[in-house]
């Protein structure tokens, strides 16, 4: 065969090899292999690589998207009751906490939280539930573990936790959850609740510092130490039972122990991966969770896709049998009582970008989707009532959207250590409440949220304990309550308070000069400006010159920390849906200059601070409720905040996607999710067959370019000189 | 030759201490140890001690440069950036500062950018010269004329807006490629033609004009005209002549950019979700993650240097004129 004969061939082939790749039954655009085309697998994207898997380390919403599938804390939030409930997970109830006395005695429940000098949590796990495979717990016929002894030579070959061969399971016993509290306490961890746990657990602050001796050591000697540590206030009782004992009451510690921080960690797990060599392949504890969930993460490739498959040894959970009124009629209860999970797999892409990852949700490629601005006016119109509905596009396609108030909220904080904004004098007290009428906040969330988002009458969101609605909701200093509904109060009155507090349009009673407030902002891109813009013309309402100091969040941060700003815009998203997350934000012992704690304004109020004491250890009922609308309205009238606006959520889901629910504190849904693939698998056809023309349009055009250029070349070069 | 690459390479050491100083100057004056302990520790309950356990536990409780509490050579030696650099030099990245291996990171990541600058370029340079020499062949007409308007359009136009309009066209309007994604192995090409067709216009404009003005500059010598008194037709004289004695720009072009492949591409890796290099950068200066910043940056100077190096050794390959002393 000749050389050139040869090259054909090998063109020919690798062209037919491709031709015959396209020639499948998927789409051509289909990014996800046709083999999987019928698959029981939910698809979705992820913007951010995770930073960290290790249950004591993860404190993040992108890294709980994985890790809430992975690893069963002992409890988990219902997913349909609201107010959001408490439920068991790896318990086998909710624990009731018990109450003690300094001398060990029991004291009984409604004994005040003075008197309280130890709480104690006794949680039963669940029997027969079993860790999902994994080589940290493979053992030889001897039952020694085959693989906690790894040599160089032994690693050959292997570059990803898949690659070891063999795979074992053990039961869950008490001492896994043991372990892994002890393991918040390991300064070489640095779990981020480590402080607040120090603040509560007993004995915790003092395990970590006997810990700090071992922050040197190799991680195999660091684990060893772990393992034989022990911790006062956690202790296994039996084989299915552990007792936590927190200092004094702390109700909220409930919520904690629905967070990944609390599930069981099996210590083969830590010593496996332990081991040298494993770190350099990136095969570590922090990428690769051992849990004992619904999932377990079968493919780690956090440049490129988190795979979640069934975990063959899942113990086993029913779909809720209870919901909200109407959940019947919205069919979310049709699968009550079936086993769940539905999928058998969740595929996660890389998706960085928000416009491919819009147009691969329209494809059908990505079965949920949150609303870019960018695409918000494609998707969501709103009605004549100014109710957010599907536009006719997406309602032909059949996809939903739902959307629920997120559990966070967004303000404007005043530094009350600053001499001019900040403070308790009158003058300061009328000038930020002044400001807080003329900040439409209305205003904004139209414009820079597409009307996404409540707004805020207090520091409480709704449907968390404490928030009230209608008249007896609102904040009187900014709103009266007309026809119905709340209605911001008048820039004529923000006048009057302004020139009630010495700055009539805005200018200094005493030295005649405009008054000049300091913003600070992060800024990083062109849409930063237009709301800059809008805040400056917010203050300009009062004659007040806001100069805007643009920052990066770190000098940001910094600002913060040393109380040198004036206003600046701020968040905080609940841990759990409890009142005192939220007004904890405006504890004065929680103050961010001197106790750098997440009281950012720097608030203190000795009344606040009493009250907030005596509600946080208050369970929910008509006397918490009263205390809770005592501490709103100390914070109202002192204004520390202008009160910004609780974020709306919106979601889009296809209709080949069942039971999709809106809950903001459960990150452990996919469980719930159920598909139907035959659907989807024959939209995804429909919806995106080749458009082929513009193939033949453009070879057509080729040949047409191409073609007259070789005549031309042609006839110059035969033509003559002369 | 051998004693020049040696002094090369000799060069090459100051250089890199050089770029590895600016970037560790740079990085620090934006961020300081703190702000990175309390990038990587979250935003929520971060106390003081926890920063300062982040920074001890990760190198990063040092001064910057110069410590003054420390006696004779280790004022510079028990430093951040002496600690910091000095393994790079021996090609040892060390770990991310969220704990994973960067060498080994980068050994997977540099196929994916391979996979889209190998073809880009190699398609990029054939399409590009034969335009170019197109245009040449008819220089001063109305072919000509229409193709510079056509090409500074062309290079006028952002890179994103290609992205995003190959994206809109090929992938949502036609049907014809996924707009985004990427697979391991064979399975991989279907995710290359869409980064690999927009990546090749979107260099058409600077690379075509560029080639043309090298053409048009070799076409005015006296060996072309005595090639064509010759009686050679002109496309023996632009494809044989006027090609080969360009080539040395061309290479100086080309060469110097082949090692830089590796690095990837910023904006196509992020907007087609390749797991490429390009987009390791820009996460690691999003995450604030120093030791990939540094690491990449010095890799990408080592790369550059070696590119350098290569170019001057093409130059007697292609021009036997050339020594290199």
């Amino acid at each position: 065969m000749t050389a050139r004969l040869q090259k054909t061939w090998i063109l020919a082939t690798l062209m037919l090899s491709f031709l015959i790749a396209g020639c499948d039954d998927s789409p051509w655009n289909d990014p996800y292999p046709a083999s999987d085309a019928d698959s029981n697998t939910v698809y979705s994207s992820f913007d951010e690589r995770p930073k960290h898997l290790d249950p004591a380390r993860s404190y993040s919403a992108n890294e709980y998207a994985f890790l809430a599938q992975i690893y069963e804390p002992p409890l988990q939030y219902h997913f349909l009751l609201r107010p959001y409930r408490l439920v068991p997970l790896s318990a086998a109830e909710v624990p009731v906490a018990r109450y003690f006395d300094a001398a060990g005695n029991p004291l009984p429940e409604d004994t005040p939280a003075a008197d309280i000098a130890r709480s104690d949590y006794l949680i039963r796990i669940q029997p027969g539930m079993r860790f999902q495979p994994h080589p940290a717990f493979a053992q030889d016929a001897e039952g020694r573990f085959r693989y906690h002894a790894l040599t160089a030579a032994d690693l050959d070959g292997i570059n990803r936790l898949a690659d070891f061969p063999e795979v074992g399971t053990r039961e869950l016993t008490a001492e896994d959850f043991v372990y892994q509290i002890k393991r918040l306490a390991a300064s070489w961890l640095h779990s981020p609740i480590a402080g607040v746990m120090g603040q509560h657990i007993v004995g915790f602050q003092e395990l970590a510092g006997q810990l700090e001796s071992a922050a040197g050591q190799g991680p195999l000697e660091q684990a060893e130490t772990l393992r034989q540590s022990s911790l006062a206030g956690v202790e296994a009782v039996d084989r299915d039972r552990f007792r936590i004992s927190l200092k004094g009451k702390y109700p909220q510690f409930a919520y904690w122990l629905a967070m990944p921080f609390f599930a069981p960690m099996p210590w083969e797990a830590e010593v496996f991966y332990a081991q040298p060599g494993l770190a350099e392949r990136n095969i570590t504890l922090d990428w690769y969770p051992v849990g004992s969930g619904p999932f377990f993460l079968s493919e780690n490739n956090p440049n490129l896709r988190m795979v979640l498959e069934r975990n063959p040894n899942f113990h086993g959970e029913s779909y809720p049998t209870e919901g909200m009124p109407g959940d019947v009629e919205s069919g979310i209860l049709a699968d009550a009582g079936k086993p769940i999970p539905f999928v058998d797999r969740a595929i996660y892409s890389l998706e960085k970008e928000e416009i491919p990852r819009w147009n691969k949700f329209l494809q059908g490629y990505y079965d949920s989707s949150g609303i870019a601005s960018d695409a918000f006016d494609q998707a969501v119109q709103i009605d004549v009532e100014g109710e957010p509905i599907l536009t006719d596009a997406m309602r032909k396609q059949g996809i939903s959207l739902l959307t629920s108030v997120e559990p966070s909220s967004f303000y404007l904080g005043f530094n009350m250590l600053d001499p001019v904004i900040g403070g308790d004098s009158p003058r300061a007290h009328l000038l930020r409440r002044a400001i807080s009428i003329a900040l439409d906040y209305e205003e904004f969330i139209s414009i820079f949220t597409n009307g996404r988002g409540v707004v805020a009458q207090g520091p409480i969101p709704p449907g968390i304990f404490g928030y009230r609605e209608g008249e007896s909701g609102i904040n009187p200093f900014v709103y009266e309550w007309r026809d119905g509904r709340p209605v911001r109060r008048s820039l004529d009155e923000a006048k009057v308070l302004m020139e009630q507090a010495g700055y009539p349009d805005g200018i200094e009673r005493e030295t005649g000069r405009t008054l000049t407030i300091n913003y600070e902002a992060v800024a990083t891109g062109p849409d930063d400006r237009a709301r800059l813009n809008w805040i400056r013309k917010q203050f300009a309402k009062l004659g007040i010159d806001l100069v805007i100091r643009s920052t990066d969040y770190n000098r940001f941060q910094d600002k913060l920390r040393n109380g040198t700003g004036q206003v600046f815009m701020f968040g905080w998203n609940a841990d759990y849906p409890d009142p005192e997350n939220f007004l904890f934000l405006l504890y004065g012992p929680n103050g961010k200059v001197e106790h750098q704690g997440e009281n950012a304004a720097n608030y203190a109020n000795p009344e606040f601070d009493r009250l907030f004491d005596e509600m946080k250890f208050m369970d929910d009922g008509p006397e918490r409720q009263a205390i809770l609308d005592r501490l709103v309205e100390i914070a109202r009238t002192d204004a520390p905040w202008i009160w910004g606006f609780h974020p709306k959520a919106f979601s889009l889901h296809h209709q080949w996607m069942a039971n999709a629910y809106p809950n903001q504190m459960a990150n452990n849904t996919l469980k719930y999710r159920r598909i139907d693939p035959e659907l989807r698998q024959r939209l995804r056809q429909d919806w995106n067959q080749p458009v082929l023309w513009p193939l033949w349009v453009g070879a057509g055009l080729l040949v047409a370019l191409v073609l007259p250029a070789w005549w031309l070349v042609r006839r110059r070069e035969r033509r003559t000189a002369l | 030759m051998t004693a020049y690459l040696l002094r090369r390479l000799l060069y090459a050491v100051p250089i890199l201490i050089g770029v590895n100083l600016l970037t560790f100057v740079l990085f620090f004056v934006v961020n300081s140890p703190d702000d990175m302990a309390r990038m990587h520790l979250g935003e929520k309950r971060v106390t003081e001690e926890a920063v300062q356990t982040w920074k001890q536990s990760h190198g990063y409780d040092k001064p910057l440069i110069f410590n003054p509490e420390a006696t004779g050579l280790a004022r510079l030696t028990d430093t951040i950036f002496f600690e910091k650099s000095v393994r790079l030099f021996a090609f040892q990245f060390g770990s991310s500062d969220d704990g994973r291996d960067i060498g080994y990171d980068i050994s997977q990541r540099m196929w994916p950018s391979l996979a889209i600058a190998i073809p880009v370029l190699l398609v990029g340079l054939a399409f590009n010269i034969s335009y170019a020499l197109f245009i040449v062949l008819f220089r001063a007409t109305y072919v000509d004329i229409g193709s510079v308007v056509l090409l500074v359009a062309m290079l006028s136009i952002s890179s994103l807006f290609y992205i995003i309009g190959g994206q809109f066209i090929l992938g949502k309007l036609f049907h014809l490629a996924p707009i985004s994604g990427y697979d391991t192995g064979l399975n991989a090409w279907k995710f290359l033609i869409l980064p690999v067709i927009v990546g090749v216009i979107g260099g058409i404009g600077a690379g075509t004009r560029w080639y043309r003005t090298l053409f048009l500059e070799e076409i005015a010598k006296d060996y072309v005209r005595t090639a064509r008194a010759k009686g050679l037709s002109e496309s023996r004289v632009l494809f044989r002549h006027v090609l080969g004695n360009a080539l040395i720009p061309i290479l100086t072009g080309v060469v110097v950019v082949l090692p830089l492949l590796f690095m990837g591409s910023l904006i196509t890796e992020s907007f087609f979700g390749i797991p490429g290099l390009g987009s390791y950068t820009i996460d690691a200066i999003g995450n604030q993650d120093f030791a990939i910043v540094r690491s990449m940056v010095f890799l990408g100077a080592v790369l550059y240097i070696l590119g350098l190096i290569l170019t001057d050794i093409s130059y007697t390959l292609v021009d036997p004129r050339v020594r290199l002393q």
